[in-house]
């Protein structure tokens, strides 16, 4: 019998504890675990083997963290020893499955920690070889912190073998990860990823896993394991022990498997005696038979969101399509736009936010990957990577942290052979447009025909119908009169006959008339009452709220109808907008220049707008933001103003900014000196560097920002590219003052006109000088007062 | 080895003003607040919603031994620890955290308001503070811990210590900090320390 068939059949028992006895064995504190595989593999053999004489099914290999930054090239030497012991182990005693243990890396992945994501599945990659070629029967990923972390090592498990992938996750008492990921959100995720049991390892005991085990058993259609600690630690004669007896943890256990848990073992405190009496506990149990659960969802890296009850809004404003800002932001690598865009419509009440950066001159790949890892910084909500090219397609869905919406995929055979094997691989639910070869059918009956084409097809894939959103093509009504019933029809015997869930893009419908969001509102509202489950709108939008609104409303899906009546109550008295101004109580202030000094961000904007009536551009800037700038920056020099007023002028600054920006039109640059930021290799500390950028910006200056934990090549590139006369290194550590040192090296032999700036907390004018820097600047009005002399030295 | 969860009310809203490198001068709080109060208050709601505060400590025994301390989860040749731990039979030692949470906020908003990142980034610490000294009033007041405490970085306790510290404690394992290669801790507002117990 294989371990999926053992899995599909019947219960699995894992092992218990391997630390807690090789400690009990003499194992040093200090001392790496893994080291016994090869030291002592006797001790580990036998302790294998009194897991299986236990009752054990399945042994956990003593690889827990037999990574590569801890063992460095002896990661397969020490994986292989830990697999033998384990195989030596099930041959002597019977048989039993070996489990390639694969914990943690001991670093958080970026962009919280330092560690990439390609990296993480690489290190994870060494050791999954290294361990299927020494004979595991299952990868056991166990004891994760971080889903990120969690999905790297499922995927380079996927890339590395076919074997099967058990994967366990650590939950606090309140139910979520330590870094905020829900168990719905997991179970998302990793079923996506299609591993074939997921669930609860450590940290807690097995009543206080109870409320975790339930919400998993609720969301997942694969098994669900638990393995908990002997209840919980407490510390004994400076000796750590569990709160749990063998007797009352196979009780307690036993009690998950009852709620439906078909997988059980121990982790911390436990011993084959525990797992002897889980057996015998378990001995009378039948196995509860896995429910498919049928959901259609998808995950950020918190949060799940569930399509197919509440209609769920995806919100549209992130295409460039019929956007000039925002293309000029894609080719200007302004990301910061894209993100306002992001945040704002998550404020405005979206659901889901789709990503689309598709210009003909932009690598998509990179642009599309690298903006879904920006905007998951600064939102919790679900992505949909909206892309027809493949190859962006993968990029964005490898790096995602959660499970994604995709958009999209088609009847057409070259475009569902080219993204169901992504959806597979990756895991993610996909819009499916109700057109092929032949184009967009004309009638219902048309569309249904290549929905169920497109089922079909995706079923060979292993995907399945829950996992399909079907797009049935709202077309321009002036064009077409049948356009709406035909999406409306097809759409609706999609949601009540093949049982799908849908989406539509709502604004095609009005395109050619005038007053469209009248024309949207309605065939949004039509669409809702026929079962649309999603909707691809602009969130912001006052004619589709009232819509929405009124729906749940009418529908039952606002209980007491509470939202509605706070949202009626909203457009009665128009209420602050969300960025709108938080300062209380609102100065009194007359012009742009006073609007910039108390950082109020929308009267600069009002302002700003007004003087261009009547100014040139250059001379609002030269007159009235720049001299409010200059004010607070003495402030802030004579210690009369402080940080966050600084940085709130300056965001003042930067809304006026974006008005005057429209007005610009291919006008010279303010400032000619152009200034590349980077926080040095190994840093990851930049809220410094980011303020000084703010503020450089605001004075006019061209800043080109590498982020942080930038390598001296990539500095020294970028100078050369831009032609930068001033570069701005920041560094927090003094362990990476020395990672400056070489990037001015390099600076100095590669680019040898340039000023260089040295800045950060551990930098002071000896040390600047000592690693060659031209000057150090002490804050971030330190460093625009230096650039405004290298301006003016300009002439 | 024990772990411990908590939630704060509020925290010491003067240290984090003080971060933000007020001084209560002539120019006191007062005066400042008036034009920074609203993103200062809208903050600290925000910082109080995703605090997620953990904590592991541990009791051991402290030895003098040839060239330093035996600590009992590591040595140190460190005279400044020396000094503090002076008289010190035992000590505890803690790492605790605010969270992931307080990372997310200060990374978001370093991209869309650098103004609230300053501020929740000294909200932070802030919280971060208040929490060692919740946890550290515990032990002062149930197992007569010195009144000061002791923190890898501080005089010339380097900061490699902190690997022994995290190995002692299983601290990744126990409350998800991580540590780095060079000793820095993720998340962010994170704090380890020693407190020395006479008797």
């Amino acid at each position: 019998m294989t371990f999926t068939q053992k899995l599909q059949n019947s219960m699995v028992v894992l092992d218990g504890a391997m630390g807690t006895l090789l400690q009990a064995a003499g194992l040093a504190p200090g001392e790496q675990p893994e080291e016994w595989n090869l030291s002592h593999p006797s001790v580990i053999q036998g302790i294998h083997e009194e897991y299986i004489r236990a009752g054990a099914d399945v042994i956990y290999a003593n690889t827990f963290g037999a990574n590569a930054l801890k063992f460095g090239d002896r990661t397969e030497e020490v994986v292989r020893a830990g697999v033998t012991c384990a195989v030596r182990a099930a041959k002597n005693c019977g048989g039993a499955f070996v489990a390639l243990d694969v914990g943690p890396l001991g670093k958080m992945l970026s962009p919280l920690g330092d560690l990439p994501f390609e990296r993480a599945v690489e290190l994870f990659s060494r050791t999954i070889s290294a361990g299927v070629k020494a004979g595991a029967d299952v990868i056991a990923i166990e004891t994760m912190n971080d889903i990120y972390e969690a999905k790297a090592a499922v995927v380079a498990a996927r890339e590395c073998c076919g074997l099967p992938v058990m994967v366990t996750l650590v939950f606090g008492e309140d139910g979520k990860t330590m870094t905020g990921t829900t168990p719905e959100a997991a179970v998302a995720l990793l079923e996506g990823l299609r591993v074939d049991a997921l669930g609860v390892n450590c940290s807690l005991g097995p009543a206080q896993m109870k409320g975790v085990v339930k919400r998993m058993l609720a969301a997942a259609s694969v098994p669900v394991a638990v393995k908990p600690n002997a209840g919980l630690p407490s510390c004994v004669d400076g000796k750590t022990e569990y709160s749990l007896d063998a007797r009352s943890f196979a009780e307690q256990t036993a009690s998950l498997v009852k709620l439906g848990a078909r997988v059980a073992g121990g982790c911390c405190g436990t011993a084959p005696e525990y797992i002897r009496a889980l057996k015998a506990a378990l001995s009378g149990c039948r196995a509860r038979a896995v429910k498919q659960k049928n959901s259609t969802v998808v995950s950020s890296y918190t949060n799940a969101v569930y399509f197919g009850h509440t209609p769920v809004l995806i919100g549209e404003r992130i295409n460039p399509t019929g956007k000039k800002k925002l293309k000029e932001a894609l080719r200007s690598g302004d990301v910061d736009y894209i993100l306002g865009e992001a945040v704002a419509q998550e404020q405005a009440g979206a659901h889901v936010l789709d990503v689309n950066v598709g210009l003909p001159e932009l690598d998509e790949p990179s642009v599309l990957a690298r903006t879904v890892r920006e905007i998951q910084a600064v939102t919790a909500l679900p992505l949909q990577i909206d892309t027809s090219d493949p190859s962006a397609m993968e990029a964005a869905m490898r790096v995602y942290n959660g499970k994604p919406l995709v958009n999209s995929v088609n009847g057409k055979e070259e475009v569902m052979r080219a993204v169901f094997p992504l959806v597979a691989k990756y895991g993610g639910a996909v819009i499916a447009l109700t057109l092929d070869e032949s184009g967009i059918p004309s009638t219902a009956a048309g569309r249904v025909a290549v929905a169920k084409k497109i089922i079909r097809r995706a079923a060979e894939y292993g995907i399945k119908k829950r996992d399909i959103i079907f797009d049935t093509l709202a077309m321009a009504v002036s064009a077409d009169s049948s356009a709406a019933a035909a999406a409306l029809d097809s759409m609706e015997y999609i949601r009540r006959r093949l049982g799908c869930n849908t989406s539509l893009g709502v604004s095609n419908i009005s395109f050619g008339l005038p007053c469209r969001e009248l024309i949207n509102s309605t065939f949004f509202a039509m669409a809702l009452a026929r079962g649309l489950s999603a909707a691809i709108v602009n969130p912001s939008s006052a004619e589709i709220k009232k819509a929405y609104r009124c729906y749940l409303a009418l529908t039952g899906l606002d209980a007491n109808c509470g939202e509605y009546i706070n949202y009626a109550s909203s457009i009665a008295a128009p209420a602050v907008s969300a960025a709108a101004e938080t300062v209380k109580p609102a100065p009194a202030v007359k012009d742009l220049k006073d609007a910039v000094v108390h950082g109020l961000k929308d009267r600069a904007a009002k302002f700003a707008a007004e003087l261009l009536k009547s100014l040139p551009p250059l001379e609002v800037i030269n007159t009235r933001i720049i001299p409010a700038l200059d004010e607070v920056g003495a402030g802030f020099e004579n210690k009369t103003v402080f940080l966050p007023q600084l940085l709130m002028s300056a965001e003042a600054a930067s809304a006026a900014f974006d008005v005057i920006k429209g007005a610009f039109s291919g006008e010279a640059e303010a400032k000619r000196i152009k200034i590349v930021v980077a926080t040095v290799k190994g840093d990851i500390h930049d809220i410094g560097k980011n303020i000084v950028k703010t503020l450089l910006v605001n004075y006019g200056f061209k800043v080109y920002d590498l982020g942080r934990d930038v390598p001296p090549e990539r500095v020294a590139e970028e100078v050369e590219r831009t032609g930068a006369q001033v570069c701005g290194l920041s560094a927090l550590m003094t362990t990476t003052v020395q990672a400056m040192a070489e990037t001015v090296k390099l600076l100095r032999a590669r680019c040898p006109g340039v000023k260089i700036i040295a800045g950060g907390a551990v930098m002071n004018a000896e040390y600047a000088a000592n690693i060659g820097a031209d000057v150090y600047c002490r804050d971030a009005m330190a460093t625009v007062r230096y650039c405004e002399e290298a301006e003016r030295a300009l002439g | 080895m024990n772990v411990v969860t908590g939630r704060l009310n509020d925290f010491n809203e003067r240290e984090a003003w003080r971060y933000l490198g007020y001084t209560a001068g002539a120019n006191g709080l007062s005066a400042l607040t008036k034009q920074c109060g609203g993103i200062f208050e809208e903050c600290k709601t925000l910082v109080l919603q995703v605090q997620e505060l953990r904590a592991v400590y541990e009791v051991f025994d402290v030895r003098e031994c040839e060239g330093g301390l035996d600590l009992g989860f590591a040595f140190t040749a460190s005279r400044d620890l020396k000094k503090y731990l002076a008289g010190c039979k035992k000590l505890v030692l803690f790492a605790a955290t605010a969270g992931a949470g307080i990372d997310r906020a200060i990374a978001k908003y370093s991209r869309l308001s650098p103004a609230r990142a300053a501020v929740i980034q000294a909200q932070g610490a802030a919280l971060a503070e208040d929490w060692c000294n919740f946890l550290h009033d515990g032990f002062i007041t149930r197992r007569g811990a010195l009144k000061a405490r002791f923190s890898p970085g501080f005089g010339d306790l380097s900061l490699d210590i902190q690997r022994d510290i995290f190995r002692a404690l299983q601290v990744t394992k126990n409350i998800g900090v991580v540590l780095s290669d060079d000793c820095f801790m993720t998340p962010s507002k994170s704090v380890t320390a020693i407190a020395g117990i006479k008797d």
